[in-house]
């Protein structure tokens, strides 16, 4: 860590005269974010590490009694808990998965001369930039069987979407497929621009055919920036909130963070949800790490 | 690049141009919807097929600002005759303005709920790029003993579930009396973009050259003076940047804000929703609602626009 420990100048000095020292300047200017970081995000985390081990309860008065391990054995035996699970795992797959194939679909697209690309490629980033919330609730409009448009475009007459349990799963993976294929877009975009003109040149002299030149060249080329896309997707999606508490309360699309919340919040078992933060938190931190290595490579390039 | 054309080439070209065309309607049709929905009459916004051309009316954002209720009897003549422009608006959709005691106009939630939005995310913005860039410059150009695990804990933080970090924060701000405030949220949302303020903006001051500040070094600067006179002005742009996508961050937010405020600092998000809640909710004025939300970072997102593609990758793709 960076160390508090400076050397004390002599008023008189030079050094003195020329104002703080590097090291105190590199101190007053790291010191606050790590120390704001730790009480508000790391000492929490503890606290909430120490309740997970308790059977307190937020809503009741009662003093929270030591129960060891007991909640997250309890959580990991909980067939329940292992269905929010799956339906997240089903969730982050299928919403990753149409994001990439839209997302560097529409890159493919636009990776060449189109008239107005620069207002064309903004336009279509503009739902990631919007609110979840906000926006995702307007989906149920979108998607109400009488009056909905998307019913009404696709002609699929009074389907319902929300209300299907089979469906609602899709619905909402389909509105996140539609917030965030723009943001795998902008990455691959990033990835095929720099791909060296003369490699294309030099596969068209030697004829190869255009799956040749897109598995040979251009998938290696963009991989490691599409890894950082799909990295964060998947972590993002696997955190899923807002779209699925605004746009449903099926239980099959209770994704982890929604069992969390009303776990917390709802049926204030607060020593349990505490449990259950923590699995989650490992799992995240996981993924983490894994984003950094692959961010720090590309940096390198 | 080549410059013969093959007859397929330009066919390849065209399709694809029309392909993107379609993309871009296809993507805009959601973002199209809610504002014209926002200017539509009550009636004309739930029709089967769906009404595309209409007669624009500002209706929606009359309503979306007052407090209203359900018309028990018809105004008479005179009444209706007497009262100003907005308020027949509000008669012609079955309604009628809130007033209390005194005669006054009542307003609805809406206009308070966005002035929470704004006052967060402000001042969240102006206290984590603050903090962001001197850290950022920190780590930028002096040594710091395991430089590369500080900045993975910083970034790491920002990967944290909002409703993990939420629960022991709603358990500690009940006992600080923060629930519900906007001092609670503004910590929330500070301690949330700080991370990415101090990765984005280690990009930027990375790509000032040292030599700037050397030289002001050697002219008698301290290293103070050549901090604020050398490479603030020149980080302005970037501390641009990333002060809007704080801004962007923090006014999306929805987790936080729904669980940590109930009234007094709700912020817009949790709001919005909220008034879908009971019977036939009026979509003209939900979208009256999320247009004027949403205003402000669409035209921030072009404001943005050569930027994106840093902030999106916390930095660490620069075109």
């Amino acid at each position: 860590m960076a160390t508090l420990a400076m050397t004390r100048l002599d008023p008189q000095s030079r050094a003195a005269r020329r104002g703080w020292s590097d090291l105190t300047i590199r101190n007053a200017f790291i010191i606050p974010t790590i120390a704001f970081l730790i009480i508000f995000n790391i000492f929490p985390l503890l606290y909430s590490l120490g309740y997970s081990f308790t059977d307190f309860r937020a809503s009741t008065n009662a003093p929270a009694n030591f129960v060891g391990l007991a909640n997250y054995k309890a959580l990991l035996n909980d067939p329940f808990i292992w269905r929010n699970f799956a339906i997240t795992a089903k969730y982050v797959i299928v919403s990753v998965a149409g994001q990439v194939i839209v997302g560097f679909g529409v890159a493919m697209l636009l990776n060449r001369a189109i008239p107005f690309k620069g207002l064309i490629t903004t336009l279509l980033l503009l739902p990631m930039m919007l609110s979840m919330a906000v926006v995702g609730l307007f989906w149920k409009l979108l998607y109400d069987p009488s009056f909905g448009i998307i019913n009404y475009a696709l002609g699929l007459g009074r389907f319902e979407w929300l209300s299907n349990p089979d469906m609602a799963l899709y619905a909402v993976a389909i509105t996140d497929i539609w917030m965030w294929s723009p943001f795998v877009m902008l990455l691959s975009l990033a990835g095929l621009s720099a791909v060296p003109k003369h490699l294309y040149e030099a596969a068209a002299i030697d004829r190869a055919g255009p799956l040749y030149t897109f598995f040979r060249i251009t998938l290696p080329l963009v991989a490691p920036i599409l890894m950082i896309a799909i990295i964060f997707r998947t972590m993002e999606a696997f955190k899923t909130f807002d779209l699925a508490y605004i746009l449903t309360s099926q239980p099959t699309t209770e994704v982890i963070s929604i069992r969390l919340y009303k776990m917390a919040f709802q049926e204030w078992q607060t020593g349990m949800s505490c449990a259950l933060a923590y699995i989650m938190l490992i799992m995240v931190v996981a993924i983490t790490n894994i984003y950094v290595k692959y961010l720090n490579k590309v940096k390198e390039r | 690049m080549a410059a013969v054309k093959t007859r397929s080439e330009v066919a390849l070209n065209r399709t694809a141009i029309v392909a993107v065309l379609v993309v871009t309607i296809i993507f805009l049709a959601p973002i199209y919807w809610i504002a014209s929905t926002a200017f539509k009459p009550r009636h004309l916004a739930t029709t089967i097929p769906p009404t595309v051309m209409f007669e624009p009316e500002i209706g929606p954002f009359v309503k979306l600002f007052l407090r209203r209720s359900q018309l028990r009897e018809q105004p008479t003549q005179e009444e209706y005759e007497a009262a100003p422009w907005w308020e027949r608006l509000v008669f012609d959709g079955g309604e009628k303005v809130v007033r209390d005691g005194r005669g006054e106009v009542q307003l609805s939630g809406y206009p308070d709920r966005f002035a929470n939005s704004l006052i967060v995310a402000v001042v969240s913005t102006v206290l984590a790029v603050g903090m962001g860039t001197l850290t950022a410059y920190g780590f930028s150009r002096f040594k710091v003993a395991g430089e590369q695990d500080w900045l993975f804990f910083i970034l790491s933080t920002r990967m944290l579930p909002p409703v993990v970090v939420a629960i022991p924060m709603f358990l500690m701000y009940r006992v600080f009396g923060l629930n519900d405030t906007h001092i609670g949220l503004i910590i929330l949302y500070t301690a949330f973009n700080l991370s990415f303020s101090v990765w984005l903006m280690k990009g930027f001051i990375d790509e000032i050259p040292k030599e700037y500040e050397e030289a002001a070094l050697v002219d008698g600067y301290t290293r103070m003076q050549a901090f604020f006179k050398v490479v603030l002005p020149e980080a302005v742009t970037g501390i641009a940047a990333t002060a809007v996508f704080c801004f962007i961050i923090a006014w999306n937010e929805y987790a936080f804000a729904l669980i940590m405020t109930n009234r007094k600092a709700q912020t817009a998000p949790p709001f919005i929703p909220s008034q879908v809640g009971s019977g036939l909710p009026d979509w003209t004025v939900i979208a009256a609602g999320t247009f004027l939300f949403l205003l402000p970072v669409a035209i921030f997102t072009f404001l943005l626009r050569n930027h994106l593609l840093r902030g999106m990758s916390f930095g660490a793709i620069r075109k």
